[in-house]
């Protein structure tokens, strides 16, 4: 165990930051979102939960896939490098490395998508816990142990320090890095802080939501409830909750003409839009009923059938404080266990 | 996670396409034209299953999924016969022979050829386009004639103008051995001689034997009440295969769109047999 | 309150509406939705207070489809979407029974998070028959108070009035919340050189995630096919994949609205971002007064909207000369 004080963090950054990328929250024009570190950014690790989860670092909102050139009638296609450098993911929280996790199983189950796997390959997750949960914090629920997050580092906030803890061979490369600011600590006072954050938890106003309805092979029932046709009323159709979700990844394929060539790129897209399912000769999902049930059923009985009982949820709760309409994945998740306890 | 892969750059990834040419194109019917692909040196692109897909892309245009309607027995060349109905099929059909398009796959699974369908007699019933991904399948039974049983083809569509490969179904499929083809168009037509009248009624009438495994593709509506008409002639669910289609873009099972209950239907499907089609969700 | 859920149970029991359109509690006391109630028993989830922001004029156009009338309660602001919505044939009169709610500002759970409010658990003093001066705010880690006034949506700080322009009947009480000019925000960017003026867009517009919400949650952005989600266009954006992207949506749409806009404040309201959007709207509701007389959108449906409408006197007539 190390420890850093708190008032020598911007030195910690300006060291990591000297030799590759750190991506760190920073609040800009009044929000907190992750970007690139440089000298004068406004770091914010204060801010529980940055408006968009961490996933961009390994997957971008938009991305540059492969690039076309046309001569005549011959094509030339050139794909975009990989990501070839290391890079650090500073303050990431237990929900958005579990979001990660449910990436993972998407992006790096065969066919492996290459431009996910070189980011995740060479990204170092410095993790922190989370000292002060909020109320719309729901992850325990969904096995996420937020007084440890998993990451290649893992950090926590006590009084004027940062203790910090290496987990894997890639952390103890950072840490060494570090090393010259880094102080020697004892276990004692994350015990401390591990055990605060515990008695919040249990005090959450989400702490006992269950998920009880929800297992085993629900689909059939869940997808025929009635429930779906006044839940999704409120839902106003926009993309909010899809893309501040750390598990969300329902991509695009769109082409950029630069006026010298056809680039082709990857970029977020959203269950909840009305051209999501469209194609030549109809759509699939033309009401707003059915694409709000599949954003749910998703990830509470789609996504798991799939994975192992994992949920493509992590409770990380952004769609609770993010919706324009407040209805949110805990609604939803309340309203069917309500049905079945009422039976 | 897999080995670092940032020492091979350039490594391609399954959403980047390969360079196809145009080497051939045959105008089937008004709105159908069967596309000839090779790869740039020659030979085909990729090998492929027959059921499977292939993205065509078009820069600065689009990209589709479009089922591959050659065998994998034709070792020279891949093709496709694509309806005009949309921003890049109008683009595709006004392709000339030596134009460049791209292609990734193949995507998807295939019509069980060389396991459930062995030593089955088979029944091909399809309409319109729907042909297409049978036809992959019929080329590929007949070229291996001896590990099936008999063969019936169904085929109907809208008008004798709108029937594609006919000339390959009178040369090739109406001369092969222990091979029945029934056409039939929705309405009389001058110089039409043949059956007129929908295809779920013509299967009904052909009263054929239920000792068959049958392969479906058309119009979601032909599809369904085919369904029902072989239930009605004591055919099961699971002697029934087809092929769905819905609004695919990464083509591996990555990007949502065409997630039917658990399943994709670009890397589960998009061959279904029958009674797995009943388990989804009613939603495609 | 009691009166007004008496009154909806009354009209829906009557049969003389079909449905009523107003909130339902949510699972917090600062978090409830937009909501149908079709009996007088579901009126038990109704509620109505200082957190029912949202603009139910927008949800109208769907509800003009519905079978039968539909009992909407609109905020006096609200009104002003409503009477545009009628004038662009979005909505039908007939349709609604428009109850005019009283409204004592509309609160903002950012607003109070700003205030270093962290791990809120429930919010008192946010009922519309409460004088609305202070909230007791109980969190995770104690007990705050802040005042109503600094909770509030900007929107309410440059209120339009507590006057309903259409209404069927008018219920509950509503205190005066203005306290800033609406245009000093606008006349601070106007101000800036060109050069800090881009450096401020574009420092608010790089934050935008483009989900849409402000358009979908905006009255007057009521296409039934927006150009944005067009696949046959090259407007159909869904990332922004340059700064050029960023603006290009925003001002596009606030062309659009130009004139139509009523200031309802529902984009900045909703914008996960928190960018405000408002001030692209004022800056045109501000050219339009100033160019072509003091003009509010949504006043009464039968005035003629200065950007669609040509005098002899506008100013492009007068350059012309």
């Amino acid at each position: 165990m190390k420890k850093i004080k708190r008032e020598n963090l911007k030195q910690l950054f300006d060291l990591i930051s000297s030799g590759q990328r750190l991506y760190i929250p920073i609040k800009k024009a009044g929000q907190t979102n992750y970007g690139i570190y440089a000298a004068d950014s406004r770091v914010d690790l204060d801010t529980l939960k940055t408006v968009k989860s961490s996933k961009e670092a390994f997957f971008p909102q938009s991305e540059t896939l492969y690039t076309v050139t046309k001569e005549n009638r011959k094509i030339k296609i050139t794909q975009q490098e990989l990501e070839g450098e290391d890079f650090v993911l500073f303050g990431v929280r237990g929900c958005d490395i579990k979001g990660a996790q449910v990436l993972d199983r998407v992006f790096l189950s065969s066919p492996v998508d290459s431009f996910y796997e070189a980011r995740r390959n060479h990204g170092i997750i410095v993790a922190l816990a989370c000292s002060e949960p909020e109320e719309s914090c729901f992850c325990t629920t969904f096995g996420v142990d937020p007084t440890e997050p998993e990451g290649d580092v893992t950090t926590w906030f006590k009084g004027e320090y940062l203790y910090w803890k290496a987990n894997t061979e890639k952390g103890e490369r950072l840490t060494a890095l570090c090393s010259e600011l880094l102080t020697d600590a004892d276990e004692a006072a994350v015990e401390e802080e591990k055990e605060s954050i515990k008695a919040i938890l249990s005090r959450l106003p989400y702490a006992d939501l269950s998920l009880e309805s929800w297992h085993g092979d629900a689909t059939n029932e869940k997808f025929g409830s009635e429930l779906w046709k006044e839940l999704y009323k409120p839902c106003l159709a926009c993309g909010t909750c899809t893309f501040v979700c750390p598990t969300c990844q329902c991509y695009d394929l769109k082409d950029y003409d630069t006026g010298s060539g056809v680039q082709r790129y990857r970029c977020w897209d959203s269950c909840m839009y009305s051209d999501f399912t469209m194609m030549a000769h109809g759509n699939n999902r033309t009401s707003q009923m059915q694409r709000f049930r599949q954003r749910f059923m998703h990830k509470l009985v789609y996504f798991p059938a799939n994975n192992d009982g994992m949920y493509s949820c992590v409770g990380c709760g952004r769609c609770v404080d993010k919706c324009p309409a407040s209805t949110n994945i805990v609604k939803v998740i309340k309203a069917f266990s309500k049905e079945v306890n009422s039976k | 996670m897999s080995e670092c892969t940032c020492h091979q750059n350039y490594k391609l990834d399954t959403l980047v396409p390969m360079v196809g040419v145009i080497t051939d194109i045959r105008k089937e019917t008004p709105d159908v034209k069967t596309f000839r692909v090779e790869a740039p040196e020659g030979g085909k692109l990729f090998e492929h299953m027959p059921g499977q897909c292939a993205m065509l892309c078009v820069p600065g245009v689009g990209e589709a999924m479009f089922s591959i309607t050659s065998s994998p027995t034709n070792k020279l060349f891949q093709e496709f016969s694509i309806k005009k109905c949309g921003v890049l099929t109008d683009y595709l059909h006004d392709l000339q022979v030596g134009d460049e398009i791209m292609v990734r796959g193949p995507y998807g699974n295939n019509f069980p050829v060389d396991t459930e369908l062995k030593g089955k007699n088979l029944l091909f019933v399809a309409g319109g386009i729907g042909l297409a991904p049978l036809r992959s399948v019929i080329n590929y039974v007949l070229d291996n004639r001896d590990d099936y049983g008999t063969i019936d083809i169904l085929y109907g569509s809208r008008s004798a103008d709108d029937l594609v490969q006919l000339k390959e179904i009178q040369e090739v499929w109406m001369k092969a051995r222990d091979t029945n083809v029934y056409l039939t168009i929705d309405r009389p037509q001058d110089g039409w001689d043949g059956h007129v009248g929908f295809v779920p009624s013509y299967l009904k009438e052909l009263n054929m034997k239920t000792d068959k495994t049958v392969l479906v593709c058309g119009p979601p509506i032909m599809i369904k009440f085919v369904l029902g008409a072989l239930t009605e002639m004591g055919f099961t669910k699971t002697q029934a295969y087809t092929t769905l289609e819905l609004r695919m873009k990464c083509g591996v099972g990555k990007c949502g769109r065409c997630n039917i209950g658990s399943k994709y239907v670009c890397k589960d499907g998009p061959v279904f047999r029958c009674d797995e089609v009943d388990e989804l969700p009613d939603e495609y | 309150m009691q009166e007004l859920i008496s009154r909806l149970k009354e009209l829906l029991e009557s049969g003389s509406v079909q449905r009523v359109l107003g909130w339902k509690k949510g699972d917090f006391t600062f978090n409830p939705e937009p909501a149908y109630f079709n009996s007088a028993e579901e009126l038990s989830e109704f509620v109505y207070d200082g957190f029912c922001g949202a603009n139910l004029s927008k949800y109208m156009i769907k509800a003009s489809n519905l079978e039968g009338v539909t009992a909407v309660l609109l905020k006096p602001c609200d009104t002003y979407s409503f009477n545009q919505l009628i004038k662009e044939h979005r909505v039908i009169r007939e349709k609604a029974y428009i109850i005019g709610i009283g409204c004592k500002g509309k609160l903002s759970l950012d607003a109070i998070k700003a205030q270093g409010v962290k791990g809120i658990t429930d919010i008192k003093g946010a009922e519309i028959d409460g004088d609305c001066n202070e909230l007791k705010v109980e969190t995770l880690y104690g007990e705050k108070t802040v005042s109503y006034k600094d909770s509030m949506l900007e929107r309410c700080h440059v209120c339009k009035g507590k006057e309903h322009m259409i209404y069927d009947e008018l219920m509950l009480e509503s205190a005066d919340t203005l306290d800033a000019d609406r245009f000093t925000d606008v006349e601070i960017i106007e101000n800036l050189t060109s050069e800090d003026k881009f450096t401020y867009f574009q420092r608010e517009l790089s934050k935008c995630i483009r989900c849409n919400a402000c358009r979908n949650v905006c009255p007057a952005c009521s296409c039934r096919k927006c150009v944005f989600d067009s696949t046959k266009f090259d407007s159909e954006q869904k990332a922004n994949v340059d700064p050029f992207h960023e603006s290009m949506f925003h001002i596009i749409r606030a062309f659009h609205v130009a004139g139509r806009c009523t200031d309802c404040g529902e984009c900045s309201r909703v914008c996960p971002q928190g960018i405000p959007l408002h001030l692209f709207n004022r800056k045109f509701i501000k050219d339009i007064n100033e160019y072509y007389g003091v003009f509010q959108a949504g006043e009464d449906i039968g005035q003629t909207s200065p950007l669609t409408d040509y005098t002899l006197d506008d100013m492009e007539a007068e350059e012309r000369r």
